[in-house]
């Protein structure tokens, strides 16, 4: 999908400071030896297998399913991934490729935290040094996965500058790696930022779509007609659709965080709201107003409270092979309790956008259609924060 | 010949940034004035961005302070053309590509051209996607001006042999802002870039005192200060330029 200059359609590119090109060079050289390595291979699968839990299972939701009245609903649980959430595959992936290009020293950005906790947890794993920005607001709202951070020796770095929150911890981990590039590698955590970046963590999450296609081949003897996922970057998105793009008859649906409302400002839903533009490295949809500052936007969900959208989404979003929805605040915390009511299973708040979505779309369905929803991470972290939504005071 | 070439007339160049609407166009008019009575070669002029990646914490806060001052880019463009009429010496645009491409690069050059814009530096353009914005530049007579990593190494050729105006040297990794020491080879590097056009060099992130401007001015063709002389708006805010025409008159002097 993607062309040698790094685009999916015009979307993508290379839009960094001249100090990091021979670094994001060096990282696709390398990528593309390592990746047909079979020695490179076998050490992530092992990775992925004993130490992460895969291949994670494809659950059949029946109480949904009966419920909702509709489609059968199978759930892609990547919430039971070591660390709680699909995080986790693409660190491994980045992690044991930084480790080969004789690097010592991770940095990554996080919004939830779960990314930062999935690189806390390789760097701890593998024996690197590990340092994770995130906005000073998510710290706050997301204050148990900054203390599983610290757990696994990372420090964690908040960042003050703009809306504090997943856009400025990003700006923030370019800075430093502009700062320190020799032993240090950028553990993007999102389908984004300048080529190749957007190609590997695609490539390193692609492993929930094998895997729900052997799954559901398994189950059904036939592939499904809808799968759905959140997007805020878009890397469990990607990695739910990447297997299924050529198989038109699959319908791919994104959720986005509409925060209070797509007719507001405080929304997160970029290609609702955005526009073309250019920023962190990439050419994509962002949300930005007509002298192209960005937006400050606004979604419960840290993990997809983020102005941009990875460039493959734009482009399936352009060859409209991938719808995008947005989901409100209300919403996805309906869909939140909704799923833990109804099958026992707490949802990360991202991946309960994709539920939100789904309880509206599987009712319109006929029984004998088949739907997957990924949930992309679990949902202890956000208990607290909706409980407060809801007028509970709790706190951690 | 672009009209660049101008600065590096008058001994070693000495550059100096602000960011327009920091706090107000009025003292960016009275800072740019001060700057160059007191013997500023060129003045990059920064359109504020929400999100500057390249900046260090002096130069992010300018930015900071100039949109929460309401300033756009039409304002901007509308500001440069009255100061134009007084203030001859080269002016190029700083800015980030978002700034350029929402506002529509043929749009953006066209009005650089007319009201007296000489150069435009982008960085967070490298050379591999310089194609959106380079034909619109050579349209409207602009000059896009290229930058030199320390970790540029074999890629000095390339960039050099295609630049134009200028060539901005970064004299050292990270952001922008004030250092102590710059550690970088930065004489193999101009003689790199020197192998491969006729270009002039000049040196910029991390210089502030006139020692340090001396030894890059002995190095290159010209220095730029930029997070210094915003560090005095920070500090002085409307009564800053008196300041920055000090600095920079003792800046120029010591370069010599």
């Amino acid at each position: 999908m993607t062309n040698p200059n790094g685009r999916f359609g015009i979307h993508g590119g290379q839009y960094i400071p001249e100090t990091l090109m021979n670094a994001v060079i060096e990282l696709e050289e390398a990528y593309n030896h390592y990746k047909k390595d079979p020695e490179f291979n076998r050490e992530l699968t092992e990775l992925l297998n004993e130490y992460a839990g895969r291949p994670s299972r494809l659950y059949y939701a029946q109480k949904m399913t009966e419920d909702l009245g509709g489609a059968k609903i199978y759930l892609k649980r990547e919430d039971l991934n070591h660390t709680g959430a699909h995080k986790i595959n693409n660190v491994l992936g980045q992690a044991l490729l930084a480790k080969k290009m004789g690097k010592t020293r991770l940095i990554a950005e996080t919004g939830a935290g779960q990314h930062g906790v999935a690189t806390a947890t390789a760097a701890a794993l593998m024996n690197m040094e590990c340092v994770v920005f995130m906005g000073e607001k998510d710290t706050e709202r997301q204050a148990l996965n900054v203390y599983r951070m610290r757990l696994l020796g990372a420090k964690v770095i908040p960042v003050k500058t703009g809306t504090a929150t997943l856009k400025d911890a990003c700006s923030a981990a370019f800075r430093e790696w502009t700062t320190r590039i020799q032993d240090t590698h950028y553990c993007l955590g999102s389908v984004m930022g300048p080529h190749p970046f957007p190609t590997i963590v695609r490539d390193f999450q692609s492993v929930i779509s094998k895997e729900i296609k052997e799954q559901i081949l398994a189950k059904e003897g036939r592939l499904p007609d809808a799968v759905l996922a959140c997007v805020g970057g878009g890397s469990n998105a990607i990695g739910s659709f990447y297997h299924f793009i050529e198989d038109k008859e699959v319908r791919l649906i994104g959720c986005e965080a509409a925060g209070r409302g797509v007719d507001t400002f405080e929304t997160a839903a970029t290609i609702a709201t955005g526009k073309l533009g250019i920023f962190h490295g990439m050419k994509s949809y962002f949300c930005q107003d007509k002298y192209g500052q960005i937006a400050p936007v606004y979604s419960i969900s840290a993990g997809l409270d983020y102005p941009g959208v990875g460039p493959e989404h734009a482009y399936l979003h352009d060859t409209g092979r991938a719808e995008y929805v947005p989901i409100t605040d209300d919403e996805a915390v309906n869909a939140f309790e909704y799923l833990a009511r109804t099958e026992g299973i707490i949802p990360a708040i991202e991946s309960a956008h994709a539920v939100a979505y789904a309880i509206k779309l599987a009712p319109t369905m006929d029984k004998d259609k088949i739907m997957v929803i990924t949930i992309s991470g679990r949902g202890d972290k956000d208990c607290a924060a909706i409980a407060r939504y809801r007028g509970e005071d709790l706190h951690e | 010949m672009s009209n660049i070439q101008k600065a590096f007339e008058n001994g070693k160049a000495f550059i100096t940034f602000l960011t327009c609407g920091d706090p107000d166009l009025q003292t960016t008019a009275a800072a740019v004035r001060a700057a160059a009575e007191n013997g500023a070669d060129l003045i990059e002029l920064g359109i504020p961005f929400s999100d500057p990646t390249a900046e260090g914490p002096v130069i992010q806060g300018a930015n900071l302070r100039a949109l929460s001052g309401g300033v756009t880019t039409d304002e901007i463009f509308d500001f440069v053309e009255q100061l134009r009429k007084e203030i001859t010496i080269p002016l190029v645009f700083m800015t980030y590509a978002n700034v350029v491409f929402s506002y529509g690069p043929d749009r953006f050059l066209s009005a650089c051209q007319k009201v007296g814009i000489d150069g435009l530096i982008l960085p967070d353009v490298p050379y591999e996607e310089k194609e959106e914005f380079l034909p619109f530049c050579r349209k409207y007579g602009v000059d896009l001006i290229s930058l030199i990593a320390p970790t540029s190494q074999n890629r000095i050729a390339m960039i050099a042999k295609e630049a134009e105006g200028f060539l901005y040297i970064v004299s050292s990794l990270g952001v922008t802002g004030m250092r102590g020491e710059i550690e970088t080879d930065l004489a193999s590097i101009v003689e790199a870039v020197r192998q491969n056009t006729d270009l002039p060099c000049a040196i910029g992130f991390g210089i502030s005192s006139p020692e340090q401007a001396k030894k890059m001015a002995d190095t290159a063709d010209g220095v730029i200060v930029g997070s210094a002389v915003v560090k005095l708006l920070e500090e002085h805010g409307k009564d800053a330029p008196s300041y920055i025409g000090e600095y920079v008159k003792v800046m120029k002097k010591a370069i010599g």
